[in-house]
């Protein structure tokens, strides 16, 4: 059979799997839509917060861009993990504890203010939207790949996909169809790792495989011959990197607050009982995260020394493009692979600079997010596996989609309809309203993944930083001080993302000529400046709260009370 | 009221928030510090095919990130105990 064949059939079986679970799951009233009545297990709700939380860019992007950032990739390795380790401790079972079903219901009891929950509300819309037009273009380039249909094709049947478990499930479908998509994306992400790690080094394990020798009898280390290989084409060396240490810090400081702040994760605390359970299904997430995020370090190295090899050839001279493997000219058609034959000799090479630069020798273009979605066929692994990848990458898009659809309609029907604008509405209208607003999300976020801006992973930048300067010190100031007032806390959220958000547009869309080392602030780039927003954050509302009144009594005393472990409200009580 | 007294749930907080800062300034050290202040020291020490300081901030950092919430997890447990605050 041939891989778009299996390619059907494996992605079949896998909707058919997740369609099946949203109907078993079908909610009945809106608690059960929007926390599963309290009663999902930890584990399975650890796998289904791993799963909500590897999006299609950690599946099918971080690996590509390790594999060209080599150290410097790092730091979405660290900022991810570390920001989770940061909602286990610091957010989660406090936020539990509080008990109810979103963060800015938590902003706005916390600072007894509606204008709190109002920016708080549109913070957590605009960054679930941000996410999610990335995910809907993920399930577009993974169907127009392999199914060979085109993008638009793609993201309707997403679209499709999407809205039957999401908005007629509600988060008991999602929860469990997220624990069937955890286990398909997982052994997605293992299969080709430990295929290739056995062929290239003989270690079973990838994570111990790219510290080995390799196997060709050269008896060189794996990261030995790829710190060679990218001297020598004239790249930095690949356990060096090329940013600066303070960049590098700062960044995976403003992805560590910002990813603990993701209002998609958070929630998701909700759906167990008690707050003894809240930790140790935390606990299990991580493991869950841990093993994909390992073994993705371990997949760029093998991808980049494969990628070379393959390109260049053994001998390094480059291989006759007239001989080409397959996967060459098949993502050259989807225009993800580009070949300039710049001297004319017929033959593929690959080094550092431009294609169209006359004075580089590269003359190969390689799409970064190609990286996870080829490697299977670089290293020619059997068609079943390359099939499998594609419905890893799907589940991976979904579950996350999902996710964020949820949040966007728990903020429009209840944060800002039943707390905010229309507080009399009755169960049956929120749970319609809730709908309503999930297939609304649906559609634009489709229009999106059909008409990507042309800035998407600037849009992501400023998601993390606007994250990282709001929400995260909020939280953290609403749990840890029982004295900061609403006044200090707004100051803070007001102050944080207006400097990061000019930062981020003035670098980004006002002058992106200057966006270089030498014109940032510290040497800190746009990415990074979401750390110096917390900062700003964190000592506004420091300096605000000695110059204003008092938190009232009743609100020290709800601080108080979350700060004690038991007798967590049911998951579904307001 | 799960706590006995006023005193019994500051020892409590306090306690808590003992094991936190000890918990995070490990966070700290094998991340930021080990994968990013002192890479370039650790870098000089090999380990088996990695230098030290790129294996921290590839492997190293997850894996005792997962160990910390875990100890988290059982000292808080314990913790919840002492107080009779657990559930």
């Amino acid at each position: 059979m041939d891989v778009q064949t299996l390619t059907f059939i494996i992605v079949g079986l896998s909707f058919a799997l997740y369609i099946g679970i949203a109907i078993w799951a079908r909610a009945g009233s809106t608690n059960e839509f929007y926390v599963a009545g309290g009663g999902v297990p930890p584990l399975a709700n650890g796998m289904a917060t791993a799963a909500d939380w590897m999006s299609a860019a950690s599946f099918i992007s971080m690996a590509g861009i390790i594999s060209f950032a080599g150290y410097d990739g790092g730091v979405y390795l660290m900022g991810w993990t570390g920001g989770y380790v940061l909602l286990a401790l610091c957010l989660a079972p406090y936020l539990r504890k509080f008990g109810k079903f979103t963060v800015p219901d938590f902003i706005g009891d916390r600072y007894y203010s509606q204008a709190a929950r109002v920016v708080a509300i549109l913070c957590a819309i605009f960054i679930c939207f941000t996410y999610i037009a990335g995910q809907m273009r993920g399930v577009g380039v993974v169907f127009s790949r392999f199914l060979e249909v085109d993008i638009e094709t793609g993201v309707y049947i997403g679209m499709v996909i999407v809205f039957f478990y999401a908005v007629l499930g509600g988060m008991k479908g999602i929860t469990y169809t997220q624990v069937a998509q955890y286990c398909v994306l997982v052994f997605a992400y293992l299969v080709p790792a430990i295929f290739i790690s056995m062929m290239m080094t003989g270690h079973f394990f990838p994570q111990t495989g790219f510290g080995a020798t390799l196997s060709d009898g050269s008896g060189q280390f794996v990261l030995d011959k790829l710190d060679g290989l990218s001297t020598e084409l004239g790249f930095a060396q690949y356990t060096e990197g090329s940013k600066s240490m303070i960049d590098v810090f700062a960044i995976t400081g403003a992805l560590m607050v910002g990813t603990a702040g993701l209002p998609h994760v958070i929630v998701r605390f909700f759906t167990v009982p008690r707050v003894k359970d809240t930790r140790i299904s935390a606990a299990w997430t991580l493991v869950f995260i841990a093993i994909v995020y390992t073994t993705a370090p371990a997949v760029a190295s093998f991808a980049r020394v494969n990628m070379i090899d393959t390109i260049n050839g053994k001998d390094g001279s480059g291989t006759e493009y007239a001989e080409a493997p397959a996967w060459v000219k098949n993502w050259e058609r989807t225009g993800l692979i580009t070949f300039n034959d710049k001297n004319g000799d017929g033959k593929m090479f690959y080094s550092a600079g431009k294609i169209d630069d006359p004075n580089s020798a590269n003359e190969v273009k390689v799409d970064r997010d190609i990286m996870v979605l080829a490697n299977p066929e670089i290293a020619d692994l059997p068609a079943w596996v390359v099939a499998l990848v594609a419905a890893g990458g799907i589940a991976a898009a979904l579950s996350t989609t999902a996710g964020l659809l949820l949040v966007i309609s728990t903020s429009v029907s209840h944060d800002l309809l039943k707390r905010t604008l229309k507080p009399d509405i009755s169960d049956k209208q929120e749970l319609l309203a809730a709908r309503l607003a999930a297939m609304i999300a649906i559609v634009i976020s489709a229009y999106f993944g059909i008409n990507p801006p042309g800035f998407v992973a600037s849009v992501v930048a400023f998601a993390f930083g606007l994250a990282a300067a709001s929400f995260f010190p909020a939280i953290i100031m609403g749990i840890f001080s029982k004295k900061m007032n609403k006044e200090g806390a707004i100051a803070g959220m007001v102050t944080g993302i207006t400097f990061t958000a000019a930062y981020i547009i003035y670098f980004k869309f006002v002058s992106p000529e200057l966006n270089a080392p030498a014109h940032w602030l510290f040497g800190i780039s746009p990415e990074g400046i979401g750390l110096v927003g917390m900062i700003v954050n964190f000592v506004v509302a420091g300096i605000v709260l000695k110059l204003t009144a008092e938190t009232p009594v009743e609100i020290q005393e709800m601080v108080e009370g979350i700060r004690n472990p038991k007798g967590s409200s049911a998951a579904h009580a307001h | 009221m799960a706590f006995k007294d006023e005193e019994q749930a500051k020892a409590y907080w306090a306690e808590n928030l003992a094991l936190l800062f000890k918990l995070l300034a490990i966070w700290f050290v094998v991340s930021f510090g080990f994968g990013i202040l002192l890479v370039d020291v650790l870098n000089e020490i090999r380990f088996f095919g990695f230098k030290l300081g790129f294996w921290f901030s590839q492997q190293g950092a997850i894996y005792t990130f997962v160990a910390l919430i875990f100890v988290y997890v059982f000292k808080m447990n314990t913790l919840d105990k002492k107080y009779g605050v657990d559930e």
